[in-house]
């Protein structure tokens, strides 16, 4: 079965000032699938993933080269809108980040921000992003509360429940997991599960079981470069290099 | 065995520092408060049988006893109905463009040292800055809205200040959350940044009304009249407010004694509006903490 890609990175590189972060990648990301990215912390991960939605933008002194296709066109292009690039592709970070608003705000933001008025529209869309994120049963009697009333593993589905509001193609992940307990973190996963029949999902993680439980491709990084991608039982069974092994065997990292 | 006294030569003294710092530190705030006490207590001992309701709803007048303050006092609210909102606009917008737009860099460190030290220059030199332009290149006089901008200016630099500390602190991890769902920059700061910020902001611009409020020099250098006896009606009416009238009756309490007593009279009313900002900004304070 012929994969259909939604981003294919060419020869990709990314600089802070005068330190090289990304060094030639060549990725290609494939559509109702999850991509994991596992390596060493300061190995690019995670600069890569949040110059998929161009996060990456809001440092200065970012300069790049080569060029990620994102629905046919490069996502540097000048023409390019960042703001639609970043409702296309929604972005679930390390830490939870609600805003502090109610939970019902929350979810509604983007939907907000890009025009929809009417309530009873609005609380649709609240009510299928929260049960899409599976949390609806747990806050569907207090939406009016604060979300940071919420627990940590909530707060980090409600911040998966605002991507999905505004209907993005893609989202992505950047250790999603990191901040929560285990029984928070097994959550996640069930939904990382769930939301690649809809969605297409890059995940960030330092966790390798995590990526080998939850991801179809994985793309192991080292110093800014990408030194294998593939799927991610050939990564975890027979590495193709070294270097991969080492750090899939608890060697170093 | 541990002994009760004695037989610790160094322990002793320590000890004995110990117990000194704390009286001396407690003998400082004796001083403080020892002061306030009798300020407080000479003014509310000379106003009593002056501060009474004739006395806030009367006309200036040269007779004592017929003499009131409610011109004054409409002088200083209309003075602070200008004021507030030109300042509170002027001096959130410089924070917002300071914070959010400028590239942290030397134009931003060159803006914000003189900003810092903006607040420090003597209000008199504001006055002074506030006749040359207002009063005499605009021609606004002495009027309630040449006072109201030229102590505008005076407490800008309060309020730009409070508001960048405000913005500032508003986490990162928050405008990260409305960037990656595509909101603008503007977007970003009108339902992020704002709101988080709100009550930062209202903080130091209330410090910075009180401030105003408080202020004489300014008014005087830009000619304020010693004795007006009509009530203000626009804002293009010369005016005076609290603490020059205070000025003037102290001047005059050498010609005529009972000024003095219209004088703490009035100190009281100018405190407890002072009191009332700064109690409301503590409220204001407190009753947003963050929680994030």
């Amino acid at each position: 079965m012929a994969k259909t890609y939604i981003y294919d990175t060419k020869k990709f590189s990314l600089w802070y000032g005068s330190k090289q972060a990304l060094k030639d990648i060549d990725l290609k990301i494939a559509a109702n699938e999850v991509t994991a990215i596992i390596g060493p912390s300061g190995c690019g991960k995670s600069t890569y993933i949040k110059t998929l939605n161009r996060m990456v933008d809001l440092i200065p002194s970012v300069r790049t080269e080569g060029e990620i296709i994102y629905d046919g066109r490069d996502i540097f292009d000048k023409t390019i809108r960042v703001e639609e690039l970043r409702t296309r592709v929604g972005m679930v970070f390390q830490k939870p980040n609600p805003f502090p608003k109610s939970i019902f705000e929350n979810v509604v933001y983007g939907p907000r921000i890009h025009g929809v008025r009417n309530r009873s529209e609005l609380e649709d869309i609240a009510e299928r992003s929260l049960r899409a994120a599976a949390l609806w049963d747990e806050v569907k009697d207090r939406l009016k509360d604060n979300a940071y009333s919420l627990s940590g593993g909530q707060q980090q589905r409600l911040c998966i429940a605002r991507v999905l509001a505004v209907e993005p193609e893609v989202v992505l992940m950047d250790e999603p997991t990191s901040a929560l307990d285990p029984l928070s973190t097994l959550k996640i996963e069930d939904l990382v599960q769930e939301l690649k029949e809809k969605y297409t999902i890059v995940i960030v993680t330092h966790n390798m079981q995590q990526a080998s439980r939850i991801s179809d491709m994985t793309a192991f990084f080292l110093l800014g470069e990408l030194i294998e991608f593939d799927n991610t039982e050939k990564i975890f069974r027979q590495p193709a290099d070294k270097r991969t092994e080492d750090y899939i065997t608890g060697r170093f990292g | 065995m541990l002994n009760s006294r004695s037989g610790n030569k160094r322990l002793d003294r320590r000890i004995i520092l110990d117990r000194s710092i704390k009286i001396v530190f407690s003998f400082s705030v004796f001083i403080a408060l020892g002061i306030l006490t009798i300020l407080l207590s000479s003014i509310i001992i000379q106003s009593i049988g002056w501060l009474d309701w004739q006395f806030l709803t009367s006309n200036l007048s040269i007779n004592a006893q017929r003499a009131g303050i409610k011109g004054v006092i409409t002088g200083t609210l209309l003075m602070m109905v200008i004021l507030a909102p030109v300042t509170l606009i002027l001096g959130v917008a410089t924070a917002i463009f300071l914070e959010e737009y400028v590239r942290k860099g030397w134009f931003h460190s060159i803006v914000k040292i003189n900003i810092s030290n903006l607040s420090a220059v003597p209000s008199v030199i504001f006055g002074l800055l506030g006749l040359t332009i207002f009063s005499r290149l605009l021609g606004l006089g002495s009027s309630i809205l040449a006072g109201a901008l030229t102590m505008s200016l005076l407490i800008l630099p309060i309020v730009v200040v409070s508001a960048q500390e405000a913005i500032k602190a508003v986490p990162g991890f928050l405008r990260e959350a409305s960037y990656a769902m595509g909101a603008t920059k503007w977007t970003t700061i009108r339902k992020v940044v704002l709101p988080s910020a709100l009550p930062g902001i209202l903080t130091g611009s209330i410090l910075g009304l009180s401030r105003a409020i408080g202020e004489t020099a300014p008014l005087i250098v830009i000619g304020i009249p010693a004795l007006i006896l009509k009530m203000p009606q626009s804002i293009m009416d010369n005016f005076t407010a609290l603490p020059v009238q205070i000025y003037y009756w102290t001047l005059d309490s050498v010609l005529v004694r009972e000024y003095a007593n219209l004088a703490a009279a009035t100190i009281v009313v100018l405190l407890t509006m002072l009191l009332t900002l700064n109690v409301s900004a503590i409220i204001l304070r407190s009753k947003f903490q963050r929680r994030y």
